[in-house]
């Protein structure tokens, strides 16, 4: 999507300027979130305050919330319906194999940036304080993020801290 | 009541959720389907699937769907507000400042330690979804669909839309 966004604010409209673009987008992945609802709100707002703020964001996403619940909602009332209810459960395989490419995305993007060891351990540490202890998962990336924010810590030693 | 559980169920996941959209899908679900019990696996899977095969951003084609299905169309702006407007309010109310740290180690070790978890979460989820269908349709129904969308999707590459119609039409035909 972001080419695409890029497309109309760079070259259609020219509200702003390739290096400015590539600034914003850089700041809006210093945050946690999606990326394709800040982007048009900080864009909507350079080009025109507030309701250009509001206004972009939901012109992205509006329209889909909107399809999401009728077309969900209209699934829903016929759950009983045999045929139905074969439909949704086909498609649970399928989001279990798209689950597993995000997975598989996020872990080999760990691997990049820490490497196989440390980024396994800290995927075991987390499932086991989730899943065993069943702490909730907001405590334990709160603790690592807080530990990230330590200045001049080993990322191996700041991590044991944090998952302790 | 159910409008403050909604926001911190939406506002948790995504003032945590570093990597983008796809990294709130686990911490979601924790939150509607562990924590507040709103849905089941199987209601969640078909909320991810739908989610996967129409454009724009899934993290707030969630929050809109989910929010309306437990408190109406007020639940579904609380939903949304909440997963849109903290971050963004953080995004114009400290651009200079983020524009400052954005190459920092520190911001980099925020999303690089996060990672691993949300991984582990996704790994989780795919677990669940396999003992959800193997529940539901059993386990030659479940590999054949899973064998065959990932041959779709990892092989062909084709659309997630496309294959998600594709196992409408089998569970339709097949499973009903």
């Amino acid at each position: 999507m972001i080419p695409l966004v890029h497309q109309e604010v760079v070259k259609r409209h020219a509200w702003m300027q390739d290096e400015e673009f590539a600034d914003v987008l850089a700041i809006a992945n210093t945050l946690p979130g999606p990326i394709a609802t800040k982007m048009p709100g900080y864009i909507g707002f350079r080009v025109s305050g507030t309701l250009g703020c509001i206004n972009a964001v939901l012109a992205v996403i509006l329209p889909m919330i909107i399809a999401m619940i009728l077309m969900l909602g209209l699934f829903s009332r016929y759950r009983d319906v045999s045929w139905i209810h074969g439909m949704g459960q086909g498609v649970v395989p399928v989001v279990m194999v798209m689950m597993g490419q995000l997975t598989w995305d996020f872990l080999n993007k760990s691997r990049l940036a820490l490497g196989w060891a440390v980024s396994l351990i800290m995927a075991g540490m987390a499932g086991g304080l989730i899943y065993w202890l069943d702490i909730h998962p907001g405590l334990v990336i709160g603790a690592l993020l807080a530990a990230a924010m330590l200045p001049r810590l080993t990322p191996g030693k700041a991590v044991k801290e944090a998952t302790r | 009541m159910i409008y403050l559980e909604l926001f911190l169920a939406f506002f948790i996941p995504n003032i945590i959720g570093y990597g983008g959209g796809p990294a709130i899908i686990p911490l979601i679900e924790a939150e509607v389907v562990g924590r507040f019990g709103w849905m089941s696996s199987q209601e969640f899977a078909e909320v991810l699937g739908l989610g996967n095969a129409l454009p724009s951003p899934i993290a707030t084609k969630m929050a809109g769907y989910i929010g309306y299905e437990v408190a109406g169309i007020g639940g579904a702006t609380i939903a949304v507000f909440a997963t849109v407007v903290p971050t963004l309010l953080i995004m114009l109310g400290a651009l200079g400042l983020l524009y400052r740290y954005r190459d920092s180690p520190r911001v980099k070790r925020m999303s690089q330690w996060v990672r691993p978890v949300i991984a582990m979460m996704m790994a989780g989820l795919v677990v669940s979804f396999f003992f959800e269908s193997l529940d539901g349709v059993g386990l030659l129904h479940t590999l054949l669909i899973a064998a065959m969308a990932a041959i779709a999707l990892l092989l062909f590459r084709l659309h997630p839309a496309l294959v998600i119609a594709a196992s409408l039409a089998y569970g339709g035909l097949l499973l009903g």
